[in-house]
């Protein structure tokens, strides 16, 4: 697998960094080593082998179908955002 | 219990806890924020004794928590700059349980940012320094915890282990350090990292106290489904007799001190009647590069909620929503965390979906099996830690595999959700801490700290 500038500016973009030309480059050798590393997975023969995603051994914990009250209220909530209008979260134009 | 025995009153415990918070601070950086108003909850605590009522198990027992648990006391900062300024109204359940049975909370301690790293050297606000060597790191991401326990500024601390951060710190720090089993406590009002290993558990000078913090915080909770029933209070301590060694981890890479280190207890072990079992566990060896795919794939996920706009920092350099996302989160992580965050994205991404994070959750299994056919033969594992005592700051910090590297023989404990138990294990020639660390099967907690306790009257 190469890991180029193009493989880290599709990355930045997945992960909605705006990275500097100097992160950027930087980036290309580390992740090209932390790729290096995980790749020696391939050595190992898993053929066969179910996969495992998560390991709690319970499935389908239900609950009834009904709202509970919570810790914070609208207010608290809006607190923490650095603009607000109207009640509402205020962000720059989104078109 | 040694650390509630109600010799001095609550307000004397928590004001010698900040005098030495405060005394330290300079030196070590082991606090993001210091809680000067616990004073005031001692003395509410201390007026309840006074007035006859009941008071909890942990009345007046000053502790120390990670910030990246939450709590309205301090702002919530996981020691990022995109949670600068985040005061949560919502409070962990640990936190909750610990402070129905008295238990005060006088700082928030240091950790790598988003417990992403090793030393505590990722942290935002700076790194936290080695209790026996100020040159040394303090190892991570519960730094902060680890050196708060071992100063002796509080008598335990509450952290988070997601591939060994709390394991390696307690080892780098001469103190026990826990990492229940996966499910044990509840992570409702913790920062989320990797869903699927993240555990919370403690740092403690006895390992007596680790059963008591068990008892207390341990069991199901309604606001996180991956809590297991209560086990822990009914379980019983089963007699250990095999103890597992397992011999892929004897090997140059390892430091040799460490290496004595495990010889000596084995041969001490030996001695008292012990049966030692050489396990060979080969898919180990894959684990840490499991981990690092497994984990960044859980955190690029978990941390797509940090874009600036309902909490913590917001650039102020945006003219669109999309620059205002893009800004954010560059200024907002530190370089470990975009490392993380993008290795996640490249493991997910179509194409490489099947090679990586497939081939991972596959060698998950086979490690999970390697566990369980290793606990058909003993009772409980003993390994070191990590390959190395406390390294110099900044000798890893530019060279994440090297970093990485650090973890390998703490993350598959996290991959399989099996508990592990960091034991002090005496000092190198140059002073600083050893540790070595227990591991038992899923739901054994109560094993590993009984075991921890027999281990201290051996040493």
């Amino acid at each position: 697998m190469e890991v180029n500038q193009e493989t880290i500016q599709h990355l930045a973009k997945l992960s909605n960094f705006a990275l500097t030309d100097g992160e950027t480059t930087r980036l290309v050798s580390d992740i090209k080593e932390i790729v290096g590393y995980i790749s020696q997975l391939d050595e190992l023969n898993t053929d066969g082998v179910e996969p495992t995603y998560q390991v709690f051994e319970m499935e389908n914990v239900w609950r009834p179908d009904e709202i509970l009250p919570q810790e914070a209220d609208r207010e608290q909530l809006l607190a923490l955002t650095k603009e607000t209008l109207n009640y509402q979260i205020k962000v720059p134009k989104v078109l | 219990m040694k650390i509630a025995n109600r010799e001095q009153s609550a307000v004397e415990l928590v004001r010698e806890a900040l005098a030495k918070a405060h005394e330290y601070q300079d030196e070590y950086h082991v606090f993001n924020w210091i809680n000067d108003d616990a004073i005031r909850k001692a003395e509410e605590i201390d007026q309840r004794i006074a007035q006859g009522e009941e008071v909890g198990k942990l009345a007046g027992v000053p502790y120390a928590l990670k910030d990246n648990f939450l709590s309205p006391e301090g702002e919530s900062t996981a020691s990022a700059l995109i949670l600068e300024g985040f005061n949560s109204p919502v409070t962990a359940t640990a936190v909750k349980k610990l402070e129905a049975e008295g238990a005060i909370m006088i700082g928030r301690t240091n950790l790598d940012a988003f417990a992403h790293g090793s030393s505590t050297e990722n942290s935002y606000y700076g790194p936290t320094k080695n209790s026996k060597d100020v040159e040394r790191v303090a190892g991570g991401s519960s730094g902060g915890s680890a050196v708060a326990v071992a100063l002796g500024i509080v008598p335990f601390a509450l952290g988070t282990d997601t591939g060994g951060s709390i394991r390696q710190p307690a080892s780098f720090n001469g103190v026990y350090g826990l990492k229940p089993t996966y499910g044990a406590i509840s992570r409702y009002g913790v920062v989320a990292m990797a869903s699927s290993t993240d555990c919370i558990g403690f740092f403690t000078h006895e390992a007596e106290d680790l059963d008591l913090l068990m008892g207390v915080v341990a069991g199901q909770d309604k606001n996180d489904q991956t809590t297991l029933p209560d086990f822990y209070r009914e379980s019983t301590a089963k007699t250990v007799k095999k103890v597992g060694i397992i011999k892929d981890f004897d090997n140059e890479a390892v430091n040799s001190e460490i290496r004595e280190a495990l010889k000596r207890k084995i041969g001490t072990l030996k001695a008292q009647g012990y049966e030692i079992i050489e396990l060979e566990m080969p898919a180990l060896k894959y684990a840490l590069a499991a981990y690092y795919i497994i984990v960044p794939a859980e955190v690029s996920s978990n941390l797509s909620r940090h874009d600036g706009v309902r909490y913590g920092y917001r650039s102020a350099d945006a003219s669109s929503l999309g620059e205002l996302y893009e800004n954010t989160r560059n200024e907002g992580f530190m370089p470990e965390n975009k490392r993380r965050i993008m290795i996640g994205n490249f493991v997910l991404s179509s194409g490489f979906y099947d090679a990586y994070y497939l081939k991972a959750a596959k060698a998950r299994t086979l490690i999970i099996n390697e566990y369980a056919k290793a606990f058909e033969k003993c009772d409980v594992i003993l390994t070191p830690v990590a390959p190395n005592p406390a390294f110099k700051l900044g000798e890893k910090i530019n060279d994440p595999v090297a970093m990485y590297l650090e973890d390998v023989m703490s993350v598959p404990l996290n991959l399989a959700g099996v508990p592990g138990l960091t034991v002090p294990a005496g000092k190198t020639k140059s002073g600083l801490d050893l540790g070595l660390q227990l591991v038992g099967p899923r739901r054994s907690d109560r094993t590993l700290v009984e075991f921890a306790k027999v281990l201290e009257e051996v040493k």
